[in-house]
Order: C-alpha cells, then structure tokens, then sequence
C-alpha cells in the first residue's frame, strides 16, 4: 500500500499526476510541492502540459491518474471547499463584456459570498488602479485593463492560493510591466502562488522556485537560489529541446 | 438557522445569475429581440396561409402560437450558455464554490424569463391577427407552465450543445423530441381555451404540462453536473 498521504508544511501537494486525453497523454507522472506563501513558476514550450497542470489543481479539469492535495485537502474528495481558497487568472478573463468592470466584480463576489461586497470592490480596484474605470462597461476596455480586472475579479474573495495561467499573453510590453507589476504583488499575505509562462525574465523575477515542463514531464526542478539566472535560458533550451 | 442561512447563500447565488444574465440581455437584446422577430414572422406567415376564418382559426391557431414559440425558443436557448463559452466565462462559473445546480436554477430563471416576456408580447398580437378575444387568463396559465418545460429543458440542452462542434443543429436535435409531450399538452389545452371549453377539458393537459415540468426540473438539476463537467 503506497504512501498518499499529503507532506503537512506544504500548500500545494502533486504526486503521480497523469492525464491523458484519449490517446494523448498531456500529463506524466507530475511530482510537485509549492510551500505555504511560495511562488512557483512553471516554464514549458506549447503543448508541454503547463495548462493542463493549473487546469487540475483548480478544480477545472479531473486527472486520469495521480493526487492533488491544496492544504491537505485532497481536491478529488472536497472541490468545493478547495474552491474557496483558490482562484485562477488566465490569458482569458472570465469576465463579462457587456457588463461594467464594478457589475462583474459585483457578481463574482455574490458567487464567493465575500462579505463587505461593496467595500471590498473598491479595495481591489485601487489595488489594481481601476478606480477611474470602475464604471465602464468590460468590453470598452484594452486587453491590458481587462486583465487587471480579471485580477481583481481573482483576489475578491481572498483566496490562499492563486493559479496564474499564461497572464500575459496578449498583452503589449507596457501592459505587460504593469500587469507583471500587479502580479508581483499577489505574492503577499502569506498566499501561495503557481504560475506558468513563456516568458523567462519575468518568470524569474516573480518566482521562489522554478519547474520546466516538456511534453507532459517535468524536467528540471530547482529553488530561486540553485539557479544561475544568466544561464537559465541555456537550461531551458537544453530541458525543452529548443536550442537544437 | 444554519439550513435558513445555507438555502439564503442559494438563492442569492441564483439570483447573482440571473441578474447578471438580465443585465447583459438588457443591452444586448439578443435573446428576446431575436425570438421575437422569429416568432412574429412565423405568426404573419401563418395568419396569411390560413386566414382568419372562424373554422381554420380552431383547427390551426392553437399549433401555430406553439410553433412559433418553441422554434423561436430554439434559437434563443442556444444563445443562453453559448454566451458563457465565450473568454471561458463558463470555466469562471465553474470556479466558484457553488453546487452546479446552482448555476443550472439560475441560467434557468434568466431563459424563462426571457421566453415569458416573448410570450407576453407575442400572444396579444397573435389574438388579435386570428381575431380572438383578448382577454384569455386560462392562456396565460398554459403558457407560464409550457415555457417553465421549454426553459427547463432548452437550458439543460444549451449546455449540451455548446460543447459540440455544430451546436445550432444539436440543440434543435437534442430539444424537440424531449418538449413533444409538453408542446402536444399546450396545443390541446389552447385548443380548449380558444374553443371556449369549460375548465375540466383542459384539466387533463395541465396536469401532464405539470408533470413534465416537475421531471425535467427534476432530472435536468440532477444531470447538469454530469454535463458541465469536463
């Protein structure tokens, strides 16, 4: 009888955790622990499991095989505890175009029942520096403030863990130093943090320890401090086969 | 207490829903507006094939107001979760920590609503176009207890079909042969209404509408988990 059960002093536990689509498998045996108020960063070219991965530990998507615990709590047994401690923000906002970014924020917080709503959407539109656009409809937006909502719309509720899949993506350099700017700030209030990107620099900045994934496996694992970040982008070449 | 304050964060949640379904149909207009132009023109097209003679207005009235309706709820039932596919708002939904019968009762309120409202505004025009008197209160009872069947089975079958690739299709195929009691028991029942029959004729059909209502209800609340899961 294998051992399962989840190392206490970490807020996120990944053993074995496989997932196959028909014949296709995304994921390969994934082992991972993030520690309590850690930010991992997960690397990996397209297609080599990153989103798959966020997808699982957020409850999105079932695994085929393998455990997930989110502070212990196994995510296959309780999902709906496990939701209210996390949330997750990706290239895609989950917001509504048609509705003002206070309406969007409004509904999410009546779905996590946040307490304090009205109080609590000022907060975290000053936090992400939304104040003045508070009352625009979403779709008026740029893809730069849509995403600062969406990051809003994340931290709302408080959540002890956030999942950031590929946030960037789509935005223009500027957009993307302020929302890189915002997302470095996520890290706080002991909250931990899982994100996967493309881009290495900020992946670096942002993270405490660091993955490469390449085609559903991990390949290369290490904390901030076992790295030499000049030559990472030699290691990622070598781990993901890019550089040949 | 507690069961009060858990059945309180239910309804709230359903209502968030709805509200925000109401909102964004109060801008954009797609679902009411769309219908209701589909059912209109289907009601015109009628009225001049058949006329409004007292002896066809009995035999085609009844099917051509339910015709004009559940084709026009076709179209508009697949707008209803083919707006949260879109920027993967369904996965946002998904995310909160709320039973999936949750999102299924408040989806649920939004489309009959919205089909109500097209009921509303449709049924007076199509009185008047068969020259029919315009105060039917039976009608409006038929017509609240066969939309809650469409709603409840267009909304469950919306989810469905925005996860197939030709979903305008699916859902017509997957609707249709689920609502046929439903739509037989208010075509007969609206027969009974226009022909000026007593209560006890149309007893029989409402109680089968009911029936239908309470099972797809039933049914549709238990499976949704199984149909927005991945």
């Amino acid at each position: 009888m294998p051992e399962i059960a989840p190392a206490a002093s970490c807020a996120i536990e990944v053993r074995g955790l496989t997932k196959a689509f028909g014949e296709r498998y995304a994921l390969r045996g994934i082992d991972l622990k993030v520690n309590r108020g850690g930010c991992l960063v997960v690397f990996g070219p397209n297609g080599a499991g990153k989103t798959t991965l966020v997808k699982i530990i957020s409850t999105l998507v079932k695994p085929t095989a393998g455990h997930v615990w989110l502070d212990g709590i196994d995510i296959r047994e309780r999902p709906a505890q496990i939701r209210r401690r996390i949330s997750l923000v990706s290239h895609q906002t989950f917001l509504y175009d048609d509705l003002t970014v206070y309406e969007n924020l409004r509904f999410y917080g009546r779905m996590y029942g946040v307490a304090g709503l009205e109080e609590k959407i000022r907060e975290v539109a000053s936090w992400v520096q939304l104040e003045s656009r508070l009352h625009d409809r979403v779709g008026t937006l740029s893809h730069g403030l849509q995403q600062r909502a969406s990051i809003a719309r994340a931290v709302l509720h408080n959540p002890a863990m956030l999942f950031l899949d590929e946030p960037e993506v789509g935005l223009d350099p500027q957009a993307t130093t302020v929302v890189s700017d915002v997302l470095g700030r996520l890290n706080t209030d002991n909250r931990t943090v899982v994100m996967t990107t493309h881009n290495l620099e900020r992946g670096l900045e942002l993270g405490d320890s660091f993955v490469i994934l390449d085609r559903g496996k991990v390949v290369y694992q290490a904390a901030r401090d076992e790295i030499d970040k000049e030559g990472f982008r030699q290691v990622y070449d070598r781990c993901t086969g890019t550089g040949r | 207490m507690h069961g009060d304050r858990q059945v309180n964060k239910v309804f709230t949640r359903i209502f968030a829903i709805f509200w925000k379904d109401v909102l964004t149909e109060l801008r954009t207009k797609e679902f009411v507006v769309s219908v209701l132009v589909f059912a209109l023109l289907v009601l015109v097209i009628f009225s001049f094939a058949f006329g409004a003679r007292t002896e066809t207005t009995e035999l085609v009235a009844p099917g051509i107001l339910w015709v004009a309706l559940t084709f026009g709820g076709v179209l508009g039932f697949n707008r209803i979760f083919a707006v949260e596919k879109e920027n993967s708002r369904l996965e946002g939904l998904m995310l909160c920590p709320v039973d999936r019968a949750v999102i299924y009762w408040g989806k649920l309120a939004g489309s009959f609503t919205f089909m109500l409202v097209v009921a509303v505004v449709l049924t007076p025009i199509f009185l008047a176009l068969f020259n029919l008197p315009l105060f039917l209160p039976r009608l409006a009872l038929i017509i609240v207890l066969a939309t809650l069947g469409f709603a409840a089975v267009g909304t469950l079958f919306s989810a469905v079909a925005i996860n197939t690739r030709a979903r305008d299709i699916m859902l017509p195929i997957l609707f249709l042969p689920v609502v046929v009691p439903v739509i037989v028991a208010a075509v007969k029942a609206t027969a009974s209404v226009l022909a000026d029959k007593p209560w006890s004729d149309m007893l029989t059909w409402l109680q089968i509408m009911i029936a239908f209502d309470i099972i797809y209800l039933v049914v549709a609340t238990l499976v949704f988990e199984f149909v927005v899961e991945e």
